[in-house]
């Protein structure tokens, strides 16, 4: 398979303006520029990409819902939060190839009419903050970023903002208010930030690897791109195998590849670690249900994973070998969200904690059986009854551990003691 | 704590030449101030070692914010420092997947080796030890950053190689 969104990472010097413009970057902008937005527009919903940061959205579509007309600027914010536990691609993106999401970003620009794009980028990435702001000062000396770029007309610049440690901010509305110099809490929808984003303005939030794509799609066209994936399920994509894998990593794959393919073929995860029995497989970054063995005969895009009852996410694959305690993992789970909980709702800030410390105590030897109904009831509870999906995000996996290990949960009941050794 | 922090002086704070050059750039990025506060923060902790009151109320001053709106910020995001930091901050990832992968063997390592449990500090001033949420290296598990920067695949020969080539 030709590589499209990994083609410069092993490559000496790859993250250059000098070697990606040798290797045919930026032409995809020069080519856009003889382009009507409308045209681009049309490009991209062609397509079929869909956001890359785990909701899977349409990314034509939701660009279609920026105003035309604005008496106010508009803007990109980039979404480069990457946090979901499992996920680890966008990173690499702006560490090894920066021009690809630069180029993308001002395809967009000319598209959209658009005044300015924000990197809202990791605190925790340090490195990947730095290969942009190099990246962004090339483009400057070049003349392809500022006033009237190349003489186009196009006013453009790319601003590089470090988050400062909350998961949170991941959800597009938080990360606006973070943007907006404020504690990351995200804001009830609608307005959208198409509508009402970032200072007001009409905004589009997309996630790095999917504007890393942009580029492409000019360049070989809508059609080629809707090709190289599954149905409705556009492109390559950046997939990623952790856990207790042979060869974990990140991989360009089409979108649709086989999920049990990708975690046994030489070709990618080459099976488990120590040739152990698989127990189960997150598809889609920590908030995704695990499906188990027998489950993961299913292409990897959003809508074949959300009919085997699970989710795409951000294709961040976690392997589960048999002797993974999956209570221990659970609880793991809870604790992350509790912990990354903004606390503005009740049902989440209560409910990621209640139900880590019962799955504690369970993992302790001190649980109860009447507590298993009860973590599924706070579950419910927590479910679809706060602003943003972090809740949700905490009880879709905890849940699909209980129903589909429910035994394992009762024998540390039972016995009064963790059956698997310490991690 | 022997570092001493331009934090902790009773002398009024003011931002270093560098840091003063670095905010009137950060100042230019946004159109309006209050968006200018977690870059700003940034630069007060890297410029006076954390964020003291002060150091906050000097930063509320230069955004021409409320105290309050300042403190608020600082106290909802990790990575900014109300209380003296270690010369080397150690962040461990102990997240899903890390955490199946030998994270908390590390974390176990390190707290015998220095000493000190996680969100401790060592009395020397030298290491500050923290278990940090997914860090976005899961392949390369198990992990931790020193500083901001990446060490991967890591053993306990390695991690005592790695803390023996710091200052």
């Amino acid at each position: 398979m030709e590589k499209i969104l990994t083609r410069n990472w092993n490559v000496e010097g790859g993250h250059t303006l000098a070697h990606y413009r040798s290797s045919g970057g930026y032409e995809a902008f020069r080519k856009a520029l003889g382009l009507t937005p409308e045209a681009i527009i049309d490009e991209v919903k062609l397509s079929n990409l869909r956001g890359r940061g785990g909701a899977g959205f349409p990314t034509g579509v939701k660009w279609g819902f920026l105003p035309r007309e604005s008496d106010v600027p508009k803007y990109l914010v980039i979404n480069a939060d990457e946090g979901e536990p499992g996920t680890f691609k966008d990173r690499y993106i702006m560490e090894r190839d920066p021009h690809r999401l630069l180029e993308g970003c001002l395809i967009s620009a000319w598209a959209l009419g658009l005044k300015a794009t924000y990197i809202y980028i990791r605190g925790e990435m340090v490195f990947g903050a730095e290969q942009l702001e190099a990246a962004i000062e090339e483009l400057h000396e070049a003349g392809l970023l500022g006033e009237d770029i190349q003489g186009s007309g196009l006013s453009h610049d790319i601003h590089v903002h470090r988050g400062a440690g909350a998961y949170i901010c991941g959800e597009e509305t938080a990360l606006i208010e973070s943007l907006e110099g404020k504690a990351g809490q995200p804001r009830l929808k609608p307005p959208f930030p198409a509508v009402v984003g970032v200072f007001g303005c009409p905004t589009i939030v997309n996630n790095v690897e999917t504007i890393a794509c942009v580029p492409t799609i000019i360049e070989r066209g809508g059609e080629w791109f809707a090709e190289q994936g599954s149905e409705r399920n556009g492109g390559p994509k950046l997939a990623q195998l952790s856990g207790r894998v042979k060869n974990p990593g990140t991989y360009e794959v089409p979108s649709g590849l086989n999920l049990r393919e990708f975690i046994f073929d030489e070709a990618w995860g080459g099976g488990i670690l120590g040739d152990g029995a698989l127990k189960g497989v997150i598809p889609g970054g920590s908030s995704c249900p695990v499906l188990t063995p027998d489950e993961i005969d299913v292409g990897m895009d959003f809508d074949q994973l959300m009919k085997a009852g699970s989710m795409g996410g951000t294709s961040g694959v976690i392997v589960i070998s048999e002797d993974v305690c999956i209570v221990r993992l659970a609880a793991r789970t809870a604790h992350f969200y509790h912990h990354e909980s903004c606390g503005q709702c009740t049902p989440c800030r209560e409910g990621t904690g209640w139900v880590a410390r019962i799955l504690d105590e369970i993992e302790a030897g001190r649980g109860r059986m009447e507590d298993l109904d009860l973590l599924l009831e706070i579950c419910d509870n927590v479910e679809g009854n706060t602003i943003c999906p972090l809740g949700d995000a905490m009880a879709m996996p905890v849940r699909a551990f209980l129903m589909k290990y429910r035994d394992e949960f009762e024998q540390h009941i039972r016995e009064g003691a963790c059956p698997f050794p310490e991690w | 704590m022997s570092t001493e922090t331009r934090s902790e002086t009773s002398e009024p704070l003011a931002f270093s030449p560098g840091a003063e050059e670095r905010f009137q750039r950060v100042l230019g990025k946004y159109p309006n101030t209050r968006a200018a506060l977690l870059p700003s923060l940034y630069l007060a902790q890297e410029d006076f070692g954390y964020l003291s009151v002060q150091a906050m109320e000097y930063v509320a001053e230069r955004l021409a914010l409320p105290p309050s709106k300042v403190l608020q910020v600082a106290t909802f995001y990790t990575m900014y420092y109300k209380k003296p930091h270690g010369t080397h901050h150690i962040e461990v990832c102990t997240s899903v997947p890390c955490c199946m992968m030998g994270g908390y063997g590390v974390v176990r390592h390190l707290e015998g080796k220095l000493g000190i449990g996680v969100g401790e500090t060592t009395p020397d001033g030298r290491f500050t030890l923290t278990e940090a949420e997914c860090l976005a290296g899961c392949g390369h598990a198990p992990l931790m950053q020193i500083n901001g920067r990446y060490h991967e695949h890591l053993t306990p020969e390695r991690i005592d190689e790695i803390l023996d080539g710091l200052d």
